[in-house]
């Protein structure tokens, strides 16, 4: 009895040295030296493994910075500058500010503006449903209300509105990790810069055919009639393709463009609402309106959760 | 024993409504709307202007590189507009419209060519006039004949097969054309056996066109070199490479062409285009189109002007039935569903199947209970259901070695599951990054 | 057009089968053992059957809707096969908690833990019968006697398996001409008067409802033929050894589960291989496991452990036997 008891222990405890020898010779011998820099500089990187960087993770990231001796033109979107130069700090590297960014959705499309002409049968993601024809509607150019950007979001910035059919950004969550323009196969979704109270004004359409046609499959389309173009005192507005583009960098925030615009295409978020109100500008206002209350509505929101 | 591929294969149900109806000439159109992207490869480029008077067969749009190919005016008239038009691809695409002529009478003369047999042209004229008539692949894949017909010296080519099997259920284009005009392909053969120095053609022929078979093993008794198999009714028969190892137990390699095993390959309505533009200088302006479907009033086979919207067509045979939920362009297996009537047709439309709601609609998607049925039925030996997987899971590296990419798109494994598993809508996602990744590595 | 026109990806047709109605293929065949087993056990065979079958639907209906807070899929019919097959395989006269026990198992953690139906990796019935088998094995061995036509519940006579009488025979030193005098005869074995599950006893009705799977396309012939065949030739060549010590390969295949295994156990959709290669060396590797177990092991049965352990080599065997890539080694050469 007590022999079977001996055994049992011994050959556990041998069993034991024996792996613990395997283990430590292959640890050794497969040992790859990392520059400890590497370390160093993922634990300050956000972790989010979200490849806005353009590397498919932190660590990669970390990788890249320590190995390249320029690091000007890698970026951290997430983390944004002060995470930069902390790292920068570390390596003793130079790195460049950036303006923060954020996306936005440049297309109004809901199901009230632009009746579906088709129905379409098949999975339902974005980019296979691109492939098989232009969409829903008679719009070839914007949203096909799929939710692959939602599906790609690490940050929980993206919902799909049922109401809409088109995805909503929560502004206060974007890090501008540029997943979703990555994923969007109609290049609907852009960065654009965020100031201090978020204030954005944009074309919200990508509509590059004529103004008939256009306006026929979607009644907030950009026609193209260039009346912001002629406005804009900074010369901000260009028109390419009967598509009017309005440039951030250029852009003062002066709003003269959205007032003229015929359809309401040009989408301005977070002003102040303006202090005169005619009948007429209201009802101009509320189809506008829709879209700005949502991320309106949606910052509120998670600033109260937050 | 008829001739068959080994593996996979389906038989859905054959419905060839239209399979006794002659060949009708179709109402000139009043406008045509020409794509300029109507094969595969580089779009055309336009060489008229708004305002123009065109000539019918007069080039409109010049090729636009070696894969590319001519595109003529189908009727004479005038250029109104360049437009974008939502063709067969669901997206718009440039077209080129021309009001017809109403007082041109070459649009209206009913052509019937008399047969013509002996052949003038040399082997390099008449490759290049191949080429410069504006001759795709008509069988659907719209391929440019030249680049198939341009063989690599080191390239030997024993064979020539005639695919008429016409495997797709509906359509009928094919089969009427070979009853129609059974002696002019048989010229066609003998102008392309004798271009490319090949000395044996065979016509392969699906045995449910018994007569059609018929008609050739008569018209071939006197020639040399050429001859008809009667192939097993299967689905996809048809396909280029199945054809291939049906006819002459050849295994066409996975990654490679038919030409790999010395084997050129040609549709009827191919080869019947070739003999036209050959010995009557017609380039490629009209094809053969079925326009079908169960609730039409009157379904049949159609001789129809590259660029004749849909509309016209169906207005043809008796308007669109109450309840139409679906139009393809093509056959049911391999066509596209279009977004209107508005479309044109193109070289690569075989037919127009006007679909009701009862077969319109796809089933639930459910999951796959692993029944093996796409195994079975798939004609290139992959397994749908794991390639389903992968490429919904963002795995394409894998996908790519479990040989996504020598899917053929036959759609049987779609056709077959049990589950209704959009089997073929992911692969050919997949299919379409795996190839955006390989591009990018090279 | 009154309703907007439909655009999906080709193919624009599908056949009409569908997961449904290949499952309800399934019931209908197993309809014929049904029959006979009420008429060889009486109202028993209907009431386990029952049991196992209503507790099966509303085991995937409470653990679906309220568990996994999933869609509902009772209707789609897998449950109720497993149902069905989980009862074939116990004794009738079982108690009927032991039952309930038994379908709790086979939905709740064989089927649904794994991620429901197309995902388990083992056949949900045979492991809700393994589960029993190996908790309650008096019970589960405890066989009502045939009692034909009689409607009252049988009492729990234990009549022995012709299998159960053949292995204790021979563990005893007796030889086969001894016992093959308690067994039934080949004719009864076929046509199922004798002890055993309430599935099982039937060869005819058996072969009735796999025919029927085979001429609907349910399932191919590979998986039931070769695993009947490896078991005839294994137990035949032990037989043509030495026939005192080994039962006739006929009585093999006749008695105990081997026939509902082949056809309606093994063939699984879900559980058994996707290629025909595969599904070749599956159904040899059944019969081989069956036929250890049944000579040598401790158990008289052994189909069930046997395509359970099977079942746990399908991933392999599906990586490992892929169907042959087109053109993927040129065998013709250009003449
Ligand atoms: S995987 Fe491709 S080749 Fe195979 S059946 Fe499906 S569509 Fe056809
Ligand atoms: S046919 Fe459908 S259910 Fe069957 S294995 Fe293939 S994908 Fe799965």
């Amino acid at each position: 009895m007590t022999d079977s008891v001996l055994y049992s222990v011994f050959l556990l405890a041998s069993l034991g040295i024996v792996a613990a020898v395997v283990l430590y010779v292959v640890s050794k011998k497969f040992y790859v030296y990392e520059n400890p820099l590497i370390a160093d500089v993922d634990e300050i990187l956000p972790g989010a493994n979200c490849a806005g960087c353009g590397s498919p993770g932190c660590k990669s990231f970390a990788e890249r910075l320590v190995n390249t001796e320029d690091i000007s033109d890698l970026f951290c979107p997430v983390g944004g500058n002060d995470i930069m130069k902390e790292v920068a700090a570390i390596l003793g590297k130079e790195v460049v500010e950036r303006d923060p960014t954020v996306a936005v959705l440049r297309c109004q499309g809901s199901c009230e503006v632009r009746p579906k002409t088709t129905e379409y049968q098949g999975p339902r993601t974005c980019a296979i449903s691109a492939m098989v024809y232009s969409g829903e509607t008679d719009c070839q150019y914007g949203c096909l209300g799929d939710g692959d950007c939602v599906k790609v979001c690490k940050f929980d910035a993206m919902y799909m509105d049922e109401a809409t059919g088109l995805p909503v950004i929560i502004t206060d969550n974007c890090t501008s990790c540029g997943a979703c323009v990555e994923e969007c196969p109609r290049d609907i979704i852009e960065m654009r810069p965020r100031n201090k109270r978020d204030l954005k004004v944009f074309v919200g359409c990508l509509n590059e055919d004529k103004g008939g046609i256009a306006k026929k499959s979607c009644s907030v389309a950009c026609i193209g009639c260039s009346k912001c173009e002629d406005i804009c005192p900074k010369d901000a507005v260009v028109m390419v393709n009967n598509l009017a583009y309005i440039d951030p960098v250029l852009c003062t925030l002066c709003r003269k463009c959205v007032d003229v615009c015929p359809t309401h295409s040009i989408i301005e978020t977070n002003f102040p609402p303006k202090k005169v109100k005619k009948e007429v500008e209201k009802k101009v206002e509320v189809k506008v309106a829709v879209v700005k209350e949502q991320i309106v509505a949606e910052s509120k929101k998670s600033k109260t959760d937050a | 024993m008829l001739k068959t591929f080994p593996k996979g294969g389906i038989h859905p149900p054959e419905n060839k409504i239209t399979s006794s109806k002659g060949i009708k000439r179709m109402t000139v159109p009043k406008v045509v709307n020409v794509p300029i992207a109507q094969h595969i490869g580089i779009p055309a480029e336009i060489v008229v202007d708004k305002k123009d008077k065109v000539e019918i067969g007069q080039v409109i749009a010049k090729s636009g590189g070696f894969v590319s190919s001519n595109i003529h005016a189908p009727v004479a008239g005038v250029v109104t507009k360049l437009d974008m038009i939502i063709d067969t691809s669901g997206y718009k695409k440039q077209c080129i419209v021309i009001r017809t002529d109403a007082k041109d009478e070459a649009n209206f003369e009913e052509k019937e060519y008399p047969l013509k047999k002996n052949i003038e042209l040399e082997p390099k004229e008449i490759l290049k006039r191949i080429s410069e008539y504006g001759i795709v692949g008509l069988g659907g894949a719209t391929f440019p004949s030249h680049v198939k017909l341009n063989v690599r010296e080191d390239k030997k080519i024993d064979c020539l097969i005639i695919n008429g099997v016409e495997c797709e259920p509906y359509l009928t284009a094919d089969h009427r054309l070979m009853l129609e005009k059974a002696e002019e392909i048989v010229v066609g053969i003998k102008i392309l056996m004798f271009a490319l120095k090949i000395d044996k053609a065979v016509i392969g022929i699906e045995n449910n066109k018994k007569d059609a078979i018929n008609l050739f093993k008569n018209s071939v008794k006197n020639e040399v070199g050429i001859e008809v198999a009667a192939l097993k009714v299967k689905y996809p028969q048809g396909g280029e490479k199945q054809l291939v190892r049906s006819i002459l137990k050849r295994e066409v390699p996975k990654n490679g062409l038919p030409l790999d095993v010395g084997v050129i390959v040609h549709n009827v309505g191919t080869i019947f285009a070739i003999y036209e533009a050959i010995q009557h200088n017609k380039p490629l302006i009209e094809r053969v189109v079925t326009v079908t479907g169960k609730n039409l009033e009157n379904p049949s086979n159609f001789w129809v002007k590259i660029g004749t919207p849909i509309k016209d067509l169906i207005a043809e045979v008796g308007g669109l039935p109450e309840g139409t939920r679906k139009l393809v362009n093509g056959g049911p297996m391999m066509g596209k569903a279009i977004k209107n009537t508005d479309v044109p047709v193109t070289k690569g439309t075989s037919g127009i199947l006007v679909i009701s709601e009862d077969e319109a609609s796809r089933g639930e998607a459910k999951n796959c209970i692993r029944c093996g049925e796409c195994v079975f039925v798939c004609p290139m030996g992959l397994e749908p259901h794991l390639l389903m997987n992968l490429s919904e899971k963002g795995l394409y590296e894998k996908a790519s070695n479990e040989d996504i990419m020598t899917c053929i798109e036959c759609g049987s494994c779609s056709y077959v599951c049990p589950s209704h598993r959009p089997l073929l809508d992911y692969i050919r996602f997949g299919k379409s990054i795996v190839k955006k990744l390989e591009t990018s590595k090279n | 057009m009154s309703q907007p026109i439909i655009i999906s990806a080709s193919p624009h047709v599908h056949s009409d089968r569908t997961s449904k109605k290949l499952m309800y293929d399934v019931v209908i065949a197993l309809i014929p053992a049904f029959l006979v087993s009420l008429y060889v056990f009486g109202i028993g065979a209907f009431i386990v059957t029952a049991v196992a079958v209503i507790s099966c639907l509303l085991f995937e209906y409470l653990i679906q809707k309220f568990l996994l807070k999933t869609e509902v899929t009772i209707g789609d019919g897998s449950a109720l096969i497993t149902g069905i097959l989980l009862a074939f395989n116990l004794p009738s006269g079982l108690p009927i908690w032991m039952i309930i026990v038994g379908s709790l198992v086979a939905i709740g953690i064989a089927k649904l833990s794994f991620g429901g139906l197309g995902f388990n990796i083992f056949n949900p019935a045979l492991v809700g019968r393994v589960f029993l088998l190996v908790s309650f094995p008096v019970q589960m061995t405890m066989w009502p006697t045939a009692v034909v036509n009689n409607t009252s519940i049988a009492d729990a006579v234990t009549g022995a398996t012709p299998l159960g009488l053949i292995k204790e025979g021979l563990m005893f030193g007796d030889t086969m001409t001894n016992i093959s005098a308690d067994l039934p005869s080949n004719i009864d074995l076929f046509i199922g008067l004798t002890g055993g599950s309430i599935g099982e006893i039937s060869a005819l009705a058996l072969l009735l409802g796999g025919i029927y799977l085979i001429v609907r396309k349910v399932i191919t012939w590979h998986i039931p033929v070769t695993m009947l065949v490896t078991m005839a030739v294994m137990t035949g060549i032990f037989w043509l050894i030495n026939p005192e010590q080994y039962a006739s390969p006929l009585i093999h295949i006749l008695s105990g589960g081997a026939l509902l295994g082949a056809f309606f156990m093994a063939t699984d959709l879900v559980t058994s291989p996707m290629t025909k290669k595969g599904m070749l060396i599956f159904a040899i590797g059944i019969a081989v496991i069956t036929v250890v177990i049944r000579l040598f092991g401790a158990y008289p049965e052994g189909v069930s452990f046997a395509i359970l352990i099977m079942n746990a080599f399908v991933p392999l065997i599906n990586t490992y036997f892929k169907p042959r890539r087109f053109g993927s080694k040129i065998k013709s050469k250009i003449v």
